[in-house]
């Protein structure tokens, strides 16, 4: 670990923090159907989208209206997802005449971006048209990403509203998250990317000679544009196999830098959003806080282990961090900061390969989607996800003042528990349970490229990678097979829709319920003590569950490397 | 008053307890408490197999033997702390039931005094008895002619007799209580077996509990932690066999058991009924579970100022006389004036005098002096003495008589003083004393000699001693105070910044306090509230905690979720505690049951995967003996902690008025730090002791 590391992850840090209040005063303002900035430009658009789809804008809809509004549109959006990539051999836009995609890859493919995991068992650039890649990708990247951030509204409004019935509207929050908030910063940072060099292009991939006289293919496309909208949204399909790795997609250090803060930037912004609208900007610094915390524990780890480099070469008397798998022109600081920060946050997007990472180093990302995808986690999903927790903490807790537990004036009571639960149970449900079905049925088992532990740990980080719809990967899993195609798939809309579903409920109830004015005797929520208690919760609830599945993968991994033992193949 | 407490575990007690934990075994039983039923379901089932095994001559069968062994003691503990929180009620119930022996009824059959004796148990609502001194009184009823002195030691254990008569707010009397004097006549209004005593047999013996909405949320959570723990376990058989190996079932079991909540699972309803008990230990009812909780969650207490806040009635604390008159005169003349005044106003003054003045009492008759009552025209009252006359009264009422007063009685001196501008400084000084007193929240009484005004007596109402540092201590547990009171705004505003309320409800009617209370309602908070009359049931009802007195009506005694025995106002303030701490034990466990898992994981883990992958003896950082003794250790931690903890799961957390703040740090220090540090200790000693005795 070096000074100039550190000092780079806090000016990561400073970065997001700054943009915090900006994007969350916007962001509050955008939601609450206030005017701002581009209004002038905007709102005749969105009236006109209004009126094309039969809208009507000041018509709220209960929980469960906005919920079948969301799944309605989603089952429409997988269904056009899976039949362009079905059918994009005889569609526009395929100058390099990419065949239809299988099958079972295009379902997982589809339940992939809609869920705004992105997991990629395909290659990109050897796989999909640009039709695909934009109508089909693109267009998910957005509305995934809206939807979430749409989510999360009715769960802030359910917190933020009292005796009401309703939550908001779907069909508003999608179009003024995508038309206010997405557009207009992806506009922004795809002309800023193609000044960094990424390219712009829908003409074909380019022939070229190299010095040998070889000839060779260069890959290109809309880069920039699905580059700006994958992180802002985190998304993380890139366009390319290789991913943010791949120079067209992170050419510079500054592209790189710029990169991570989007992944962070609405995510973050959120909690701001969520304590404007609640009335006390404190909750969400609150939130932010146990957040933060667990990020700079895992950034911390990570950036340690991958200093350190491999036990097994230090054995041997090889000393040095782990440059494995990483690109030079980022080195360990970059990576591993990208590491922490694209887990954490649901991204998925890779600037070097979690495989390759120490089993330490590789465990820290593991862990941020086991837990749920909360630390800043996916826009809106990682908000609503943290809310969950937050009802847990407070229900374990909150009695302790003796009092009915309350948050934000809000009891929370049966109704709440049990969907908490519900939410929480879902992940470790398909994070251990598929990982348990692949480590003992052959086609699970042909999987891995790895024996031992590390081949134990590279399916269990594909299966928490799905249900935590994050969509990165441990890259040495052979993923694109009908069995894991099929098992992500489930992992992946699991993970998301029955987070969704019960969060949408505590909405409505929240929403229904009185707000109880604060006192001397009401639970605080805005200091370091919740923060503390909120972590500790979420590492012991959330993330025990995973202790006998960490220690027979990346803990023993460790152990045995530092004991000089390796695992291989057929050994 | 409260009955003599039983220590927590007296030999009276455990016996039966004990017997009641096995009979508790009962899955019929066990099913109302998800998590302990999953530990009976894992314990009959390993049983089962470990029978077969046995059958079969299987070797090892002693570790599994001990791990199935401590199961069961688990459920028994679970069982026993709850039967043991049900004895102690139980107790309480017997000694109620001993009052209730065989009670005859004379029932009355038409008019007049002609009666049927009948037994108590054959009355039904609406018959009316008679009962004469000597009597126990059959059944719950309302006294609708006469008036009699009552023992209710039996339901109060309180032994100076009450008096109950009809009409007015003393009019409930409650079946087993026994008349002492003269007689009554009661229509009764509960039948056999739902009466009063009964419904405290069944709330003490906890045979009529029912979940709180608490408890139930919390045992959704409960719940839902085991599944997540089910999923933790099953998966591992799969993940064993990827390493090449296999993890016997009891192992397993063990790791399941407890990393489930079983702490806070066997002692859940313990603790409910524990709370219950507490309460009527402080001869409160409650006739829910659901009104103690509400009771924790008070934001507003509507309290009545007499009585409560202040003593009953006004006193004398001050003389003031006018200018050229001293404090010593004025206090002879008043103290005169009210010799024979039996108001309790006028005592006070002559307690005033003597204790301030040092003027004794002094005969009437040997004075010559013959009393003037106080009549509703007049305003006032005083003494005629020989050559002298004393009024003390209204202070407009006394002026007026004063300056109306005929010349010629007037001494000699007066002449002087009586001059027209004089008599108007004086009016006018007497006046702004009167107006001084009355905005400090007193009563003046003005006090005229022969026609002289002399002064005026300040009357107050004595706010309580200490009163002042109990609402300070509700405002830091985050509770508002009102006062209700039917003074003026004026003496009310006096009276509530004396006492420290944080607010008042001046010359309140009983349809100004239900206003007040749906409109704190409105705001989302909850209200406590007590009465006694029959025009404070619709308030009662309305509250979300109404404590009825027990000398109230029956009209209010129905319409509260809760009755005070003792009839103490200031008792809500208890019952606000024991809410409190009853929710506070509750969060207190489920933490500290929770953070336990963390020491468990590191326990049982590393032995469990040590067959498979020896490295991780790394993760051994309790330095456990062996794999099978840290996961004996581990199940045996797991099945003591609960008779650890069955002491404080009775006795609640202590509550302190210290703001949540403050008090969730120190019990997140407490049980979260605690729950946490505390199994990795108790872990190693048990391990140790577990080695030494070669059980593993």
């Amino acid at each position: 670990m070096t000074g100039i590391g550190w000092i780079q992850i806090a000016l990561f840090c400073a970065v997001v923090l700054a943009l915090v209040r900006p994007l969350g005063l916007y962001m509050t303002r955008v939601f609450a159907g206030e005017r701002t900035l581009l209004s002038p430009v905007l709102a005749p658009l969105e009236r006109g989208l209004y009126r094309l789809a039969g809208i009507d804008a000041r018509h709220e809809q209960t929980w469960l209206g906005y919920g079948l509004a969301m799944l309605v549109f989603h089952a429409l959006g997988f269904l056009l997802l899976y039949a362009i990539l079905r059918l994009q051999e005889g569609l526009p836009l395929n100058p390099m005449g990419q065949a239809a995609v299988a099958p079972d890859l295009a379902f997982n493919t589809a339940a992939s971006f809609v869920t705004n995991t992105n997991w990629q068992n395909y290659g990109g650039e050897g796989t999909l048209s640009y039709l695909s890649q934009m109508l089909g990708l693109t267009q998910q990247n957005f509305l995934s990403a809206a939807t979430g951030i749409a989510l999360a509204m009715a769960l802030i409004r359910g917190f933020s509203r009292a005796s009401a019935g309703t939550v908001g509207s779907f069909w508003v929050d999608l179009t003024r998250c995508t038309l206010y908030v997405l557009l207009p910063l992806c506009v922004g940072l795809t002309l800023f990317y193609v000044w960094q060099g990424i390219p712009q292009t829908l003409g074909a991939y380019v022939e070229a000679t190299t010095l040998e006289g070889a000839r060779q293919t260069i890959a290109v496309g809309p880069v920039a544009s699905q580059v700006a909208v994958k992180m802002l949204g985190t998304n993380g399909g890139g366009l390319f196999n290789a991913n943010a790795a791949h120079p067209f997609e992170n050419p510079t250090a500054l592209a790189n830098f710029v990169q991570i803060v989007t992944i962070f930037a609405l995510g973050a912004a959120l909690t701001n959003v969520f304590g404007r609208m609640v009335g006390d900007e404190r909750q969400g610094w609150a939130i932010l806080s146990a957040m933060g915390a667990l990020f700079l524990a895992g950034t911390a780890v990570t950036y340690w282990a991958e200093s350190a480099g491999s036990p097994v070469l230090n054995g041997l008397g090889l000393t040095g961090g782990n440059m494995e798998g990483k690109e030079v022109r980022f080195g360990i600081v970059a990576s591993a900061l990208f590491a922490v920060v694209t887990t954490a946050a649901s991204c998925g997007a890779v600037n070097s390969m979690h495989d390759s990472f120490t089993a330490l180093g590789g465990m820290i990302p593991m862990i941020n989607m086991q837990l749920g995808e909360i630390i800043v986690g996916g826009v809106g999903a990682g908000l609503y996800g943290m809310l969950v927790f937050v009802v847990v903490a407070i229900f374990v807790s909150g009695l302790m003042v003796g009092r009915t537990p309350e948050y934000l004036g809000k009891k929370i009571e049966a109704r709440e528990v049990k969907m908490a639960m519900l939410a929480i149970l879902c992940l470790p449900l398909m994070m251990l349970g598929l990982t348990a079905v692949a480590t003992v049925v052959p086609a699970g088992l042909a999987g891995p490229a790895n024996a031992g532990p590390h081949g134990f740990s590279e399916i269990l980080y594909a299966f928490t990678s799905a249900a935590a719809n994050n969509g990165s990967a441990f890259g040495g899993l052979t993923g694109n097979t009908p069995f894991y195609n099929t098992t992500l798939a489930l992992g992946m809309l699991v993970g998301r829709f029955f987070v969704i579903i019960p969060a949408l409920v505590i909405a409505g109830s929240l929403a229904a319920k009185r707000t109880v004015p604060a006192s001397a005797g009401t639970f605080p929520t805005h200091g370091g003590l919740f923060v503390g208690l909120l972590v500790g919760v979420i590492l012991i609830v959330g993330g025990l569950t995973f202790f006998p599945s960490l220690a027979l993968g990346p803990i023993v991994e460790h152990l045995a490397g530092a004991a000089g033992q390796t695992f291989s193949t057929g050994g | 008053m409260s009955r003599p407490s039983s220590s927590l575990f007296s030999a009276a007690l455990i016996g039966p307890a004990l017997l009641g934990a096995l009979r508790k075994l009962d899955p019929r039983f066990m099913i109302r408490n998800p998590v302990m039923f999953v530990v009976e379901v894992v314990a009959a089932l390993t049983t089962v197999l470990f029978v077969r095994d046995l059958l079969a001559g299987a070797g090892g069968l002693f570790f599994s033997g001990q791990i199935i062994l401590w199961l069961w003691f688990t459920l028994i503990f679970a069982n026993f702390a709850e039967a043991l929180a049900e004895g102690r009620g139980k107790a309480q119930a017997d000694s109620l039931r001993r009052t209730r022996t065989e009670i005859t009824a004379k029932r009355l059959t038409g008019g007049g005094r002609a009666y049927e004796t009948v037994p108590g148990t054959a009355l039904k609502v609406g018959d009316v008895v008679l009962v004469e001194a000597g009597d126990l009184i059959p059944s719950d009823g309302e006294v609708i002619e006469g008036v009699a002195s009552v023992n209710e030691a039996a339901i109060t254990g309180e032994s100076a007799p009450v008096i109950r008569e009809s009409g007015g707010d003393r009019s409930a009397v409650t079946g087993g209580t026994q008349v002492l004097s003269d007689e009554i006549k009661v229509r009764i209004t509960a039948a056999a077996g739902s009466t009063f005593v009964d419904r405290m047999i069944a709330l003490v013996e906890g045979a009529a509990r029912q979940k709180t909405p608490n408890e139930i949320a919390l045992n959704i959570l409960l719940a839902g932690l085991t599944i997540v723990f089910v999923f933790a376990v099953a998966s591992i058989p799969s993940f064993a066999s990827y390493a090449g190996g296999t993890i016997p079932l009891v192992v397993l079991v063990a790791l399941f058991v407890t990393l489930i909540p079983t702490t806070i699972g066997a002692l859940l309803s313990a603790i409910g009924i524990a709370g219950m008990d507490r309460l009527v230990r402080f001869n409160v009812l409650a006739m829910s579970g659901r009104a103690v909780e509400a009771a924790g969650d008070i934001d507003t207490l509507l309290l009545d100022k007499t009585g409560t806040i202040t003593l009953g009635n006004r006193q004398a604390t001050e003389l003031r006389p006018v200018r050229g008159v001293s404090e010593q005169e004025l206090a002879d003349a008043a103290q005169l004036a009210s010799l024979a005044d039996e108001t309790p106003e006028g005592r006070s003054i002559v307690v005033l005098a003597k204790e301030r003045y040092g003027i004794r009492a002094r005969d009437m008759a040997s004075l010559n002096a013959t009393f003037v009552p106080f009549t509703a025209q007049s305003r006032m009252s005083g003494v005629d003495l020989e050559g002298a006359s004393i009024r003390k009264g209204a202070v407009d009422a006394v002026i007026a008589a004063a300056s109306g007063q005929p010349a010629a009685s007037r001494g000699s001196n007066a002449a002087l003083a009586y001059l027209p501008a004089a008599e108007t400084e004086i009016v006018a000084e007497i006046r702004a004393i009167a107006e001084a007193i009355a905005k400090a929240g007193g009563t003046p009484l003005a006090v005229a000699k022969d026609g002289r005004l002399l002064g005026v007596v300040a009357l107050k109402d004595i706010v309580k001693g200490g009163i002042r540092e109990r609402f300070a201590e509700l405002r830091q547990m985050g509770i508002r105070t009102v006062m209700i009171t039917g003074d003026n705004p004026m003496t009310a505003a006096a009276i509530a910044a004396e006492a420290g309320v944080d607010d008042f409800l001046a010359q309140a009617t009983p349809e100004d306090k239900l206003a007040l209370i749906r409109r704190e309602q409105a705001e989302g908070k909850l209200v406590a509230m007590c009465g006694d009359g029959t025009n404070d049931a619709p308030a009662l009802a309305q509250a979300d905690v109404g404590v009825a007195m027990n000398t109230g009506t029956v009209a209010a005694r129905e319409a509260g979720n809760m009755v005070d025995l003792d009839s103490d106002p200031t008792k809500l303030i208890k019952i606000v505690r024991i809410g409190k701490q009853l929710l506070m034990t509750r969060g207190a466990l489920t933490t500290f049951s929770i953070a336990n898992d963390v020491a468990k994981y590191f326990a049982i883990i590393p032995a469990m995967f040590l067959g498979l992958y020896p490295q991780l003896q790394a993760l051994n950082v309790m330095g456990l003996a062996s794999p099978q003794s840290a996961i004996l250790s581990a199940i045996i931690f797991n099945a003591l902690i609960i008779i650890a903890l069955i002491p404080l799961a009775l006795r609640g957390v202590t509550y302190r008025s210290v703001g949540a703040a403050a008090l969730l740090r120190r019990n997140l220090l407490v049980y979260g730090l605690g729950g946490i540090l505390v199994p990795f200790i108790g872990i190693k000693l048990i391990d140790l002791a577990v080695t030494a005795m070669h059980l593993a």
